[in-house]
């Protein structure tokens, strides 16, 4: 479904990542981790070009996203992100956050998107925040917005960069628990996060990226009892596994 | 000491008569006011537009394009507005026989154009990256990002400095009596020099002035409550 070959990305003449080739499937679940600066966040961007590859190829269900006069909105109508810092739009109250972008690119009427909100609202049991604002939610809150919001686009697949790490303690549950679901559901998902129960629990694939390069991968129940590579096992050793 | 008080009293009271009331001169002050004021408002409209197409031109993907605009806003900022308005008049305009008032609502629109180019720039980059990036990850091409979610929110930080820029541009155009244009400090000097008195007519003259810019500045006081106030929800 996801196909990186040779993805590279250099920012002012520093390489971040340094020849990425990675195949996601349908349906898995794939965790990404490493240490800070190793790339991770970039690797994620660089899927929905939000960054732009400085060279190599991203094809996305066949469809080269690279190539020049590739239609960008469209390929990112089909995959979802929720980011650390939520980006929720202050302005507008969670039904509007949920609704617009369906409206506005036409994939959904009005009356349309608003059943979708709802029912997604429901799924994660915020129906009764639908009239309110953004700055009157708490961080669970507004991250499960955050990932219905993207939800409501019906992508293909959902990347997370970091979803709980700036959320306090006690909210990380919720978030966890909706994207939990999300992946019992069957969504194709990339994930960079420091959680490692979540990565075992529900990772078909662990990859572990050092240095701009995926310096190991497995499942996750031979990933973390036998971690192969140096780094890996020191980075593990630093997070408490 | 009562007498005194008579005597300063007749006298002032006879410079106002001399100043405001005889010839209907008052009337001059108003038209002036009038002048004042309605090319402040034209003035900031054009400059208005033509800040919103610089900015435009700014943020544009084409090098020639952001050379243009930014080239606009970097000459104007760096020449004085007078020196601006006498081209606009006697060389853009010299052969050409065009209403003063179109020279002047030309004139200042390019002028404040370019500033409020810049408070557009600002107001926008005030907007976390991050609500661009949302905005685009949904799908969403660059223009309905920045309509539905930058230009809402970045309003907020643009509307009081447009309103201020307003204000400067009632003081700004104190000058275009350089163009014969009769505004509201053309009026107190011609007052003067009919009467020989410039107490009188120049005082009135400021206070005008100065009443226009606080019932402003009040005004302003208010928006930005106001918009605070709808930050809290
Ligand atoms: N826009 C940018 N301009 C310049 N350098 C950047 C930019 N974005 C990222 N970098 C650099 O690229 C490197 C990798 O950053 P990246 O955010 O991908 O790391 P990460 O693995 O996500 O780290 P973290 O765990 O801290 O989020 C870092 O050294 C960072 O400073
Ligand atoms: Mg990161």
């Amino acid at each position: 479904m996801i196909v990186v070959n040779g993805l590279c990305k250099t920012f002012d003449k520093t390489p971040v990542l340094r020849g990425i080739d990675e195949h996601i499937h349908q349906g898995e679940k794939v965790v990404i981790i490493g240490p800070s600066g190793s790339g991770k966040s970039t690797f994620l961007r660089c899927l929905n070009l939000l960054e732009t590859p400085t060279s190599g190829t991203i094809l996305i269900e066949g469809e080269d996203i690279t190539a020049p006069g590739a239609n960008v909105d469209k390929i990112r109508q089909k995959m979802g992100m929720v980011f650390q810092q939520f980006n929720l739009f202050p302005h507008l109250n969670v039904l509007d956050n949920i609704t617009l972008s369906p409206v506005k690119t036409g994939k959904n009427t009005k009356e349309e998107a608003r059943d979708i909100a709802f029912s997604l609202l429901k799924r994660v049991g915020l129906e009764e925040k639908a009239g309110s604002f953004p700055g009157q939610l708490s961080g669970g809150q507004k991250q499960r917005i955050a990932i219905i919001r993207a939800l409501a686009m019906s992508p293909d697949v959902m990347l997370f960069d970091e979803p709980t790490s700036a959320l306090d303690p006690e909210m990380v549950g919720e978030v966890l628990q909706v994207m939990k679901d999300l992946a019992e559901a069957g969504m194709t998902m990339v994930v960079v996060t420091h959680e490692m129960g979540f990565a075992r629990e529900v990772a078909s694939r662990v990859l572990f990226m050092d240095e701009g390069l995926i310096a190991e991968q497995g499942e996750p129940d031979e990933f973390f009892k036998n971690p192969k590579n140096e780094r890996t096992r020191s980075f593990l050793s630093r997070v408490g596994i | 000491m009562v007498q005194w008080i008579i005597g300063k009293w007749d006298a002032f009271s006879h410079d106002v008569y001399l100043n405001f009331i005889k010839e209907s001169r008052y009337l001059l002050i108003l038209d002036g006011l009038k002048t004042t004021i309605l090319l402040s408002i034209t003035a900031i409209l054009f400059g208005i537009v033509l800040g919103g197409l610089a900015t435009l031109l700014r943020r544009s993907k084409y090098g020639f394009l952001r050379a243009i605009g930014y080239t606009y806003v970097d000459v104007i900022r760096g020449t004085p507005s007078m020196m601006q308005l006498l081209v606009i008049n006697f060389v853009v305009f010299a052969s050409v026989n065009v209403d003063l008032f179109v020279v002047g609502t030309v004139a200042f629109g390019l002028n404040s154009g370019a500033y409020i180019s810049e408070i557009f720039r600002a107001g926008i980059l005030s907007i976390d990256k991050g609500q661009t990036e949302a905005g685009r990850s949904l799908g969403l091409s660059s223009s309905q990002t920045m309509t539905y979610i930058i230009l809402p929110q970045a309003i907020k930080n643009i509307l009081p400095a447009l309103a201020n820029e307003f204000i400067m541009l009632i003081k700004e155009t104190a000058i275009v009596g350089y163009i014969a244009m009769r505004d509201l400090t053309k009026a107190g000097d011609i007052i003067r020099s009919l009467t020989y008195d410039a107490y009188m007519p120049l005082l009135a003259v400021a206070l005008l002035y100065y009443l226009l810019v606080k019932i402003l500045t009040l005004g302003i006081e208010w928006l930005e409550r106001y918009l605070r106030a709808s930050d809290m929800r």
